[in-house]
């Protein structure tokens, strides 16, 4: 090349902000989206540090301390119709419906993410394979797939575990698919491929980055799916087993309290709810954060 | 075309010939039948070494798919692309070599660009991806950078919405070069400009050209920058080329009745030139639907019994217009007035 040589500066040049920061920061202005944020961080480290904050055993209660109510002396949420402090099940308690409300949408994430990325990138019949096998499991409705699923394998976390991964892929790999479908089409992956650049290559450099705010936006919403049905599921004896701290089947075995110490049994209820509103709105802010038009 | 001029052991840097393309509509099964869209048909070309190809026609007349078909991002159904005389194998191999030596510049200045990535990181993407080193294609890209005019310090680590329609198309062209390419395909790359930055973009790509050693095939719907920026031009009409010639010779003596109607239909600003009637009205037909004849015959103002039953083919060594009216023996009846 003639072109006049140029020494690359040692400083780093103008550097704009990432895509990431930007996206942190619009959501750092939103009021929802950070007191989502903190009532969610706040739930899942008390869930973690659960027995820094509480010294009884969740499982042993005292037949002499059955449903007292809130802010009685030594149990400041009551406790349950074994005896048991109300607050230290619900804080250990956490540590399951968390559990089993994330892990699912995560492998749901990878293996829907991967499914619905190929698909869209390859087209044809794999796209044909893939999404029509994806639309055989998202006829049934998801809450009945998943019992049915939990019920045939048997109860158990690890199988409630299996079931709402399988009913949480398909809305993964739909959402995927259209992503991908609509970044494929544009110009600058057809110039990378008149550069020589193999599928792969261009999956990961052209592809992922453009088809993550969606899939993102969307796996945060599945989230307070994910927390709803593993709770249902738990709840009509399908997940954990007593005496695990779970939410879903404390709301189950509190239900004969619910007439002399309603407040009591509908604890379990207000963090199954607080936790999935919460991922919700955080959904909709990262919507509109990510949102860079 | 230029093929007599030229020493013959001078190959053209890129040359095609009897491209075809028919994309098919999938009937449903139900009764609806496969249709098939006759996108490029016939078409052949040289580019001279060192040369502008200029090809100009209606929006739909297979400008873009031929910029695909020469590119190997489509596949021709039939017909053989040739690099520096040399066919261009399908093998993987092959085409990942070919697709060094051929770039193209698109339209749309921002869909071009990944909008994840800096300025910097498109540019490097190819040569990285041939096995340039991260350090040698982060110089050549800066030196590109500067030399298409945008001062790399500043522009460098940006990301493309930060950046003016201009600037963007300025970033694709030093993309295209970034791999050292024989040819470059610009597929209405000036279209989305507006005028004054057109002329910066289009003096900056002559100067390119000289300073590279490049042949560039420029597809564009503007008749005016065609004829700025061309050595030869070629008009093409539902897919097939109509006329071809020396950009002088096509603009000071078109020979096909829609050519001239396109020349016709050129605004001027001189007020004794303005175009007073439509030149042409109508669209084109359907490339589904082709009609039997002449393809231009149902929109020709001279058309006549013999232009639609009967198309005209091209033979060799002709003057290269596909009309009845340029052969003398082909009966119809303005055959010789227009000789």
């Amino acid at each position: 090349m003639t072109v006049s040589e140029i020494t690359l500066p040692t400083t780093q040049p103008t550097r704009s902000q990432g895509y990431w920061s930007n996206v942190w920061h619009k959501l750092l202005r939103d009021r929802v989206s950070v007191a989502c944020m903190i009532v969610l961080a706040l739930i899942i480290l008390s869930a973690i540090f659960a027995p820094l904050l509480t010294s009884y055993d969740p499982a042993v209660g005292s037949v002499v301390q059955r449903l007292k109510p809130p802010f009685t002396e030594g149990y400041i949420l009551g406790t349950d119709e074994l005896g048991r402090d109300m607050l230290t099940r619900l804080l250990y308690g956490g540590r399951m419906s968390l559990i089993m409300g994330i892990l699912p949408v995560l492998l749901a994430l990878v293996i829907g993410g991967t499914l619905g990325t190929v698909a869209g990138f390859v087209g044809g019949w794999t796209n044909t394979i893939i999404m029509r096998a994806t639309d055989v499991v998202f006829a049934f409705p998801s809450i009945l797939l998943a019992v049915a699923i939990a019920g045939a394998l048997g109860s158990g976390l690890l199988n409630a575990l299996i079931a709402l991964t399988v009913v949480l892929i398909p809305p993964m790999v739909r959402v995927t698919e259209s992503a991908t479908t609509q970044v494929r089409s544009l110009d600058f992956v057809e110039a990378a491929r008149a550069s020589g650049a193999g599928g792969l290559t261009i999956i990961r450099v052209h592809i992922l980055g453009n088809i993550l705010a969606p899939v993102v936006v969307y796996a945060t919403s599945l989230l307070s799916v994910a927390i709803i049905m593993s709770a249902g599921l738990s709840f009509i004896g399908l997940g954990a087993k007593p005496p695990t701290p779970e939410w879903g089947l404390m709301l189950n075995t509190l239900r004969s309290a619910i007439y002399s110490q309603p407040l009591i049994a509908a604890l379990p209820g207000v963090f199954i709810f607080a936790v999935s509103l919460s991922f919700n709105l955080l959904s909709d802010g990262l919507r509109s954060a990510m949102d860079m038009s | 075309m230029t093929d007599q001029s030229l020493p013959s052991h001078a190959a053209p840097a890129l040359s095609a010939s009897s491209l075809n393309k028919t994309f098919t509509v999938r009937g449903n099964g139900l009764g609806k039948p496969a249709r098939h869209v006759h996108a490029v048909s016939d078409f052949s070309f040289d580019l001279p070494t060192g040369s502008t190809l200029g090809i100009v026609g209606e929006s739909g007349c297979g400008k873009s798919t031929t910029a695909r078909l020469l590119m190997h991002l489509v596949e021709p159904d039939s017909g053989q692309i040739r690099l520096s005389g040399e066919p261009v194998g399908t093998a993987k191999r092959d085409l990942k070599q070919f697709r060094r030596k051929v770039q193209m510049v698109f339209q749309d200045s921002s869909a071009s660009l990944n909008p994840r990535l800096t300025i910097e990181q498109s540019i490097t993407f190819a040569p990285m991806v041939h096995g340039v080193s991260a350090k040698e294609a982060r110089e050549t890209a800066w030196r590109l950078l500067d030399r298409v005019g945008l001062d790399p310090a500043r522009f460098a680590g940006r990301y493309p919405h930060e950046l003016s329609g201009g600037q963007r198309q300025r970033v694709n062209i030093a993309r295209a070069l970034a791999l050292n390419p024989k040819v470059v395909i610009f597929d209405e790359a000036v279209s989305a400009l507006d005028k004054s930055v057109e002329a910066q973009v289009l003096n900056l790509l002559n100067e390119l050209k000289a300073e590279f050693g490049l042949s560039y095939i420029f597809i564009s719907h503007d008749l005016n920058v065609v004829r700025y920026i061309s050595d030869h031009v070629l008009v093409m009409y539902l897919g097939q080329v109509v006329e071809q010639g020396p950009v002088e010779q096509i603009y000071a003596a078109p020979r096909h009745p829609y050519t001239r109607a396109l020349l016709a239909s050129m605004p001027s600003a001189d007020p004794d030139q303005r175009t007073m009637a439509a030149p042409i009205s109508g669209d084109p037909p359907s490339p589904i639907d082709l009609p039997p004849g002449c393809r231009f015959a149902p929109r020709c103002a001279f058309a006549e019994g013999i232009c639609n039953t009967m198309p005209y083919e091209l033979r060799h060594g002709d003057a290269r217009v596909r009309c009845h009216i340029s052969d003398p023996q082909s009966g119809h009846s303005k055959a010789e007035a227009a000789q």
